[in-house]
């Protein structure tokens, strides 16, 4: 057992291991602290920026998924600049993407009333449908560059490196190697990046035919990937 | 006013002649670095107050003894000469007028901290800086300056020069070592720092061109010597880059306690005739706007924070009534939204939303809403980006804003 440190978060005192992130130490408390790009298993990239908190002292915003406590902390999970920073990047997010397969961050837009029509007068990210492959679709229209997926497909679990990062700044987005379809990649089919995508912008076939009320071909079901 | 010191060669020698840098005081620092212990080179650097000159201002002796303590080897030294913020061009004269100050400051840095590999990041564009730079990495090794045993000592350091492609993100320090790594160009969450986790994942010292190009001194004179130039708070000579309405553009030396004013109506000759100072802007795009009424600040970091202007690389941008700012401030939304890596929503998202409401501000015809969408992002930028290009990325269009520089159109 380590050696507890107290730190104090939203008012309430805590002890906690000094190896524990922010996160943990309030998901334990109970709090909601909101996060979109975390995922338990994989390596937090820290790009969403939905979790930061506020660290008296310190001259940004923290993101509470990496930042660890520290004793005498002082920590604000939904201070006014916290509340500012999450409906903010929620709006600028739903003018940019098609969140209609978010429930979660649509959750949290309510709670941190966020104003989803607010930057709509901007360009939003628009993208074709890459229907390549036939076992997943990905629609990036929905994307919210998460990173989850391509992660997923490299170092975190899959080693197989099909995904990755295309465009700079507004225009990033994820694509293959020089945008090739799909089976021309390094892509096995796994289904990981699939299960990881938190928007629906990466579908099993199946359930994107079945969405779009579309008989599904026997053919599919016996799909076996490429050699 | 004081003989230059970092200019002091410029112009001077020939930059691709050792034999004229020996001449000039060159490597005599790094002879009696050798001479002492790693401890003293750092205390020394530390008691010169030398604070660093890429625009964090972050004590630079403070964090070659963070190095410096690190027990994991291999250790490394970089120089981040990927000067890119728009209006700065200090590091390039320095580069190519006097290349070997840079090799032999890396070489005492690389002693003090206990690294053996120096890397120098240099921006894509500056071709000749990284001829000259190859050059006299490439004489200096040749010479002994460089390579195993240096000047028959016990120690060993070499340097390798990396160029970027272009994007001005990679002048941040995480996203220099991503670049370096064979990455993408992009920030990384600190912490942990780079003194602990920095390039490779090792501990790493980068410092700034001219921060670097004051060590040689701070060595040979002392920094006793080094205290008694600028202010107490920021030590030392500083280079000044002066561009836009004014006689004579160029990079400057003066210590920080001279004026905007002394700057720009003195050393660069003042304003074209008949033109008069609408605005200036300082550090660059990421920096912010004076006015002409705090002309007769200094350039200190405190009299500058009192008029809410950093003194960053030390850009001072001029601009006379013949410049609508709304341009000035339309083209800077479009940097940072060009610029922006993508990594971080803030970012990714609101330079670009920022740039797109810019437009509509500048051409008068705003939506209801804007300006609070413009603070909005501002905010959201500044509190919850991760690295400095969004958290500065609105700081000169809020600074005309609220300074009154721009009139602001209102809704039809």
């Amino acid at each position: 057992m380590k050696d507890q440190i107290t730190l104090t978060i939203d008012g309430q005192t805590v002890r906690a291991t000094p190896d524990a992130t922010i996160m943990e130490v309030a998901d334990a408390m109970g709090l909601s602290i909101p996060r979109l790009c975390y995922h338990p298993h994989l390596t937090p990239n820290t790009v969403c920026r939905l979790c930061v908190v506020e660290w008296e002292g310190a001259r940004t915003l923290v993101p509470a998924c990496v930042a660890r406590v520290r004793e005498g902390a002082v920590i604000h999970t939904a201070s006014p600049r916290v509340q500012r920073a999450r409906r903010v990047i929620l709006e600028l997010l739903a003018s940019t993407v098609d969140l209609s397969e978010s429930p979660t961050l649509l959750a949290y837009a309510q709670a941190w009333g966020a104003d989803l029509r607010r930057f709509e007068a901007g360009a939003r990210r628009q993208f074709p449908l890459y229907d390549d492959n036939p076992f997943y679709v990905r629609d990036y229209n929905k994307c919210v560059l998460c990173w989850r997926c391509v992660q997923t497909c490299a170092d975190d679990l899959q080693y197989t490196y099909a995904l990755t990062l295309g465009g700079r700044g507004f225009h990033s987005h994820i694509t293959t190697a020089f945008n090739r379809p799909m089976p021309e990649t390094t892509c096995v089919f796994c289904g990981n990046c699939v299960a990881v995508c938190p928007t629906g912008a990466l579908k099993g076939k199946v359930a994107f035919l079945v969405q779009q009320g579309t008989p599904v071909p026997v053919a599919l079901w016996r799909a076996r990937p490429p050699r | 006013m004081i003989a230059p010191i970092l200019l002091r060669r410029v112009g001077h020698i020939d930059p691709e002649s050792l034999a004229d840098y020996e001449a000039y005081e060159g490597f005599r620092a790094l002879r009696q670095v050798l001479m002492r212990r790693p401890e003293q080179v750092v205390e020394m650097v530390k008691a010169s107050g030398l604070r660093g000159r890429g625009g964090a201002l972050f004590p630079t002796g403070v964090k070659w003894e963070a190095v410096a303590r690190q027990p994991r080897r291999p250790k490394y030294v970089v120089c981040n000469a990927d000067e890119s913020e728009p209006g700065t061009f200090k590091d390039r004269v320095l580069l190519e007028g006097d290349p070997f100050a840079v090799v032999e400051a890396m070489v005492i840095a690389g002693y003090a901290v206990g690294a053996s590999k120096g890397y120098i990041y240099v921006r894509g564009e500056y071709h000749r800086a990284y001829t000259r730079l190859s050059r006299a990495v490439s004489v200096a090794r040749e010479a002994g300056y460089l390579g195993t045993h240096i000047l028959g000592s016990d120690f060993s350091f070499d340097i390798e020069i990396r160029r970027g492609a272009g994007a001005y993100v990679c002048g941040e320090e995480t996203a220099l070592f991503e670049s370096i790594e064979g990455k993408r160009g992009m920030p990384r969450q600190k912490p942990p720092f780079p003194t602990e986790q920095g390039l490779f994942g090792q501990p790493t010292l980068i410092n700034n061109v001219e921060t670097l190009a004051c060590i040689p001194w701070i060595v040979r004179s002392g920094p006793a010597w080094f205290r008694e130039i600028g202010s107490p708070a920021m030590p030392g000579p500083k280079l000044f880059c002066v561009s836009g309405a004014v006689q004579r553009p160029g990079v400057y030396e003066a210590p920080v306690t001279i004026t905007l004013r002394e700057l720009i109506e003195g050393m660069a000759g003042g304003l074209p005739s008949g033109q008069e100072v609408q605005a200036i802007l300082v550090g660059g795009a990421a920096g912010a706007f004076a006015t002409p009424e705090e002309m007769d600040t200094p350039l200190t970091p405190e009299a500058l924070q009192a008029i809410g202007v950093p003194l960053g690389s030390g850009a001072i941008m001029v601009i006379d009534h013949r410049v609508p700012l709304w341009e000035v401030l339309r083209r800077v939304a479009r940097f940072f939204a060009h610029e922006s890596c993508g990594k971080c929503y803030p970012c990714q998202l609101g330079t670009y939303r920022q740039w797109e409401i810019v437009e509509r501000l500048a051409r008068g015809e705003p939506l209801p809403g804007d300006v609070e969408r413009l603070r909005d992002i501002a905010a959201t930028m500044a509190d919850a980006s991760i690295c400095g290009l969004g958290q500065t990325a609105a700081n000169a269009i809020l600074s005309a804003l609220e300074k009154g520089l721009v009139s602001v159109p209102t809704p039809a």
